[in-house]
């Protein structure tokens, strides 16, 4: 019982971290890679082109 | 020719009021009667209400466009805002009732219904679920077809959804009034109002994903993804923490399958991601569309928007465990709570900031337009109760603040500031525009409302904060013997004056919803109005 705990915490604090700062990097390079900005500023006028 | 959907919903609702009436004829559980004759009347009268509507209609299909333009369906969302105002004032009302209660106990009348018990779930329901969620229904609606620039797939559909979640609110709010009630707090309802909100939820997200996929607009708008976020997560958090085993098809009780601690940990899992999803990332929609709109410039980043979006979703569904501080949860849990609480601070104040700064270059109008003024304030209150909260969360100082006066105002900072202020700002906007009025009958009237709802909150938080912290110090104090220095009573005879105050700050936060009614009301009646709203609707001076 004690070792499984160890081992899932032992888990979850090195690869989770991982994870969070994997998937945080992703989001960060697709909202700041200069491609995309002229999609997201065209993007942000979305709610004034209704009719 | 009836078309499959009519069709489907009148089979399905029919059969559902001949199920309502064995229940109702076979229980000996009087509460489960009168809520299975509801049920019958309502689905009955609602296939009446689909077949009248086939012959007044011919069965012609609606069209999707009228002169190229989108034919929007604004009913359900018309019902939706008139609902959210309705159950605004009844949740508000019901609070001061029990806020006077606390000072003045007498108030119970030592009847089972009035009692505090059944009362306090009425008003957090009434508030949370009844008046937030039909803002959210209402503006979630209105949104997502705006942006999409298509209309809600579905004739019978969208309705299905607003009234079938205004029946649940029915049928949660006399439950606990006549003693229904499974004891999780924000998931009060029992196990049948839940079967029954778990089908209007999976109608309200095939509703929403049917809009995304038939839109004209290639980008999805962040708003909807923050209000997907809100549908797709409160199905998961409902449906989970509710998976309860009824005594038999026809008692209101039943048990859930969670057991001690892992009960307690599913439970606010639950409840702070209903705060989560619910009361913010929902909220946020609102704010990503109706600020941008009313200040007539686009948010002030979009990219952060996303980053805002990602963030907050992946954190938020960490931090419920920071409810269970000292208890039988083990300590890694709890710690990890608090620790997710404490990294949300930067996706709440990116958000905040993202809110904020879309008024950059347009504070001037905060002096002319107190709807948006009430807007910007909202965002101020998240910024701050989004502050507060994960101080709160560290085991130290939750120590002093937990089961404390603390915790409820700080919950209403964000419930009255945050979440009451973004909906009010939402349905300012909302009704002249679903009515085609130039504007709101009085901007005076917004004012007043303003001020007298804003001192109301200030009265309500800082008389919480003191009479909590004062709790909280006289149940630790200790005489030199080692003695606890005060009984129990003492600390509710201290905090009397303070429970006074805070029922005179809901007393004018109440007075200030009910304005804002009667405006609402004129603002539909009596289309132009004295004193017409500076602000074009529609036109837009590109930004940047």
């Amino acid at each position: 019982m004690n070792e499984t705990y160890t081992a899932v915490a032992a888990f979850a604090q090195t690869w989770g971290l991982i994870y969070f700062m994997i998937l945080f990097g992703v989001v960060l390079a697709y909202a700041l890679w200069p491609k995309n900005r002229k999609k997201f500023d065209d993007a942000a006028k979305i709610p004034f082109r209704e009719d | 020719m009836v078309s499959l959907e009519e069709g489907g919903f009148a089979i399905f609702l029919v059969l559902l009021a001949f199920a309502c009436l064995i229940v109702a004829g076979k229980t000996f559980d009087q509460v489960m009667a009168f809520h299975a004759g509801i049920g019958a009347l309502i689905a009955a009268v609602s296939v009446f209400w689909i077949f009248k509507n086939y012959f007044d209609d011919g069965g012609e299909p609606i069209p999707q466009e009228i002169g190229g333009k989108p034919n929007y369906n604004m009913g359900p969302v018309k019902f939706g805002s008139v609902a959210a105002m309705v159950w605004g004032l009844a949740g508000f009302t019901v609070g001061l009732v029990i806020a006077l209660q606390l000072a003045f106990p007498a108030l119970n009348f030592d009847l089972p219904w009035t009692n505090f018990g059944r009362m306090r779930p009425l008003h957090t329901s009434a508030v949370i679920f009844a008046f937030g969620g039909n803002v959210l229904l209402a503006t979630s609606m209105y949104v997502v077809q705006r942006t999409s620039r298509a209309r809600m797939p579905g004739k019978i559909l969208p309705w299905f959804v607003i009234v079938g979640y205004n029946v649940f609110i029915v049928i949660a709010g006399t439950g606990y009034l006549l003693g229904a009630t499974q004891s999780k707090e924000y998931a009060e309802p029992e196990w049948y109002a839940d079967l029954w909100l778990t089908v209007v939820w999976v109608a309200y997200l095939l509703l929403f994903l049917g809009t995304l996929w038939k839109r004209k607009e290639p980008h999805i708008y962040v708003a909807n993804w923050f209000y997907l976020a809100f549908i797709v997560t409160i199905a998961m958090l409902h449906i989970v923490n509710n998976l309860t085993i009824p005594v038999s098809a026809y008692s209101t009780k039943s048990y859930i399958v969670w057991s001690g601690v892992q009960d307690a940990m599913v439970q606010w899992w639950y409840g702070h991601n209903a705060v989560g999803f619910f009361l913010t990332a929902g909220f946020l929609a609102i704010m990503y569309y109706f600020i941008p709109k009313r200040a007539d410039r686009p948010v002030y980043s979009y990219r952060l928007s996303i980053v805002h979006f990602w963030a907050l979703i992946f954190i938020y569904i960490w931090a419920g465990p920071h409810h269970l501080h000292y208890t039988a949860l083990p300590q890694w849990a709890s710690t990890l709570g608090a620790t997710f609480s404490i990294i949300l601070w930067m996706p709440s104040w990116g958000g905040m900031i993202n809110g904020l700064m879309t008024l950059s270059g347009a504070w001037d109008k905060l002096r002319t337009d107190p709807v948006l003024r009430m807007m910007v304030v909202s965002v101020a209150f998240y910024g701050m109760s989004t502050f507060e909260g994960p101080l709160m969360s560290l085991r130290s100082v939750n120590s002093l603040s937990h089961y404390t006066d603390w915790t409820i105002g700080h919950v209403h900072s964000g419930a009255l500031g945050w979440v009451g202020y973004i909906s009010f700002g939402a349905l300012y906007c909302l009704i002249p525009w679903l009515w085609n009025r130039k504007g709101l009958y009085s901007l005076k009237l917004v004012n007043w409302h303003f001020w007298l709802s804003t001192l109301g909150i200030v009265l309500y938080i800082t008389s919480m904060w003191v009479s909590g912290i004062m709790q909280g110090l006289m149940w630790r104090a200790y005489d030199q013997l080692g003695f606890l220095e005060y009984s129990f009573v003492e600390t509710v005879e201290a905090m009397h004056p303070f429970y006074i105050i805070r029922a005179l700050g809901g007393a004018l936060f109440l007075l200030g919803a009910v304005i804002m009614a009667y405006n609402l009301w004129m603002t539909v009646r009596h289309g132009e109005a004295e004193e017409a709203e500076a602000t074009p609707a529609g036109s837009l001076a590109p930004a940047e």
